[in-house]
């Protein structure tokens, strides 16, 4: 392969705090998004726990960075791939996550959303589709 | 081929340092290119020459320094990480005031992009620990 744009995507299957991952994670996607490449990210497993609506951390400590989910439109990743099953055994659904948008450009700036859900088979198949996968 | 090779746990606790360091030296064995070694998470403390096995186990930091010295490795720690787990260079000592460094040879200090840029320039990147 060349230098050419290639497909990352970065897939969050922890909670968002009890370990750095999920921060250390999305860490990486703010940073990669300055190189121009085809980016996503998947929310499998407890990493669905990453875009809950309405954290509140103040009772633990920890930094609540959760409100940093909605910068990543402005940064042009805005294919969030959840997946249903994870979501379902968790007795989650899409209301229950951040309402994370971004502008499509190639559609007049038209605000759309950036969470998408899909199920195993499907994230099997756009797994299939990428050149690097980077795991948190 | 050439191989991106990230490292996400610091040593001794974890195989995973192992594993990447064994890996590694197997693929330059076989002619392979090793497009960069990034540390994160974790990994980052692989990267300080203050850690002392007991002498009768490997040296981990050394072993990384060693390599990286004979094939003209590319022993990439990350910064924020670094930050967060106190492993420091001369530059980051004197930036944030710090009294004393720790990297250890052959390692240095830089940013997520740099992990990236791997990705990029890699045929394939090779992850080791969780």
């Amino acid at each position: 392969m060349g230098n050419g744009v290639k497909k990352f995507m970065y897939v969050n299957r922890r909670a968002p705090y009890g370990t750095i991952y999920a921060l250390e994670g999305l860490e990486v996607v703010l940073i990669g998004a300055a190189f121009d490449q085809d980016v996503c990210m998947a929310f499998v497993d407890d990493g669905v726990f990453q875009l809950q609506k309405g954290q509140d951390t103040a009772e633990s400590n920890m930094k609540n960075f959760s409100p940093t989910y909605r910068a990543l439109g402005d940064y042009d990743v805005n294919k969030l791939y959840v997946e249903k099953e994870s979501l379902e055994q968790r007795g989650m659904s899409e209301d229950d996550l951040l309402a994370l948008t971004y502008e499509d450009e190639d559609d007049d700036y038209k605000e759309k959303p950036s969470i998408r859900i899909v199920n195993r088979e499907e994230l099997a198949d756009l797994m299939e589709q990428q050149d690097i996968i980077l795991n948190y | 081929m050439k191989f991106g090779i990230l490292v996400n746990e610091g040593p001794y606790q974890h195989q995973a340092s192992d594993t990447a360091f064994n890996f590694t030296k197997a693929a330059l064995d076989k002619g392979h290119e090793i497009v960069r070694v990034f540390f994160y998470h974790d990994g980052v403390n692989n990267g300080t020459r203050l850690t002392t096995p007991p002498q009768d186990d490997r040296n981990i930091v050394n072993r990384w320094g060693e390599l990286a010295k004979e094939y003209e490795l590319d022993l990439v720690v990350c910064v924020a990480a670094a930050q967060r787990r106190g492993i420091v260079d001369a530059d980051e000592a004197k930036r944030h005031g710090k009294d004393a460094d720790n990297i250890a040879e052959g390692f240095h200090i830089s940013g997520l992009g740099q992990l990236i840029e791997m990705g990029i320039k890699a045929d394939r990147v090779m992850a080791f620990g969780d």
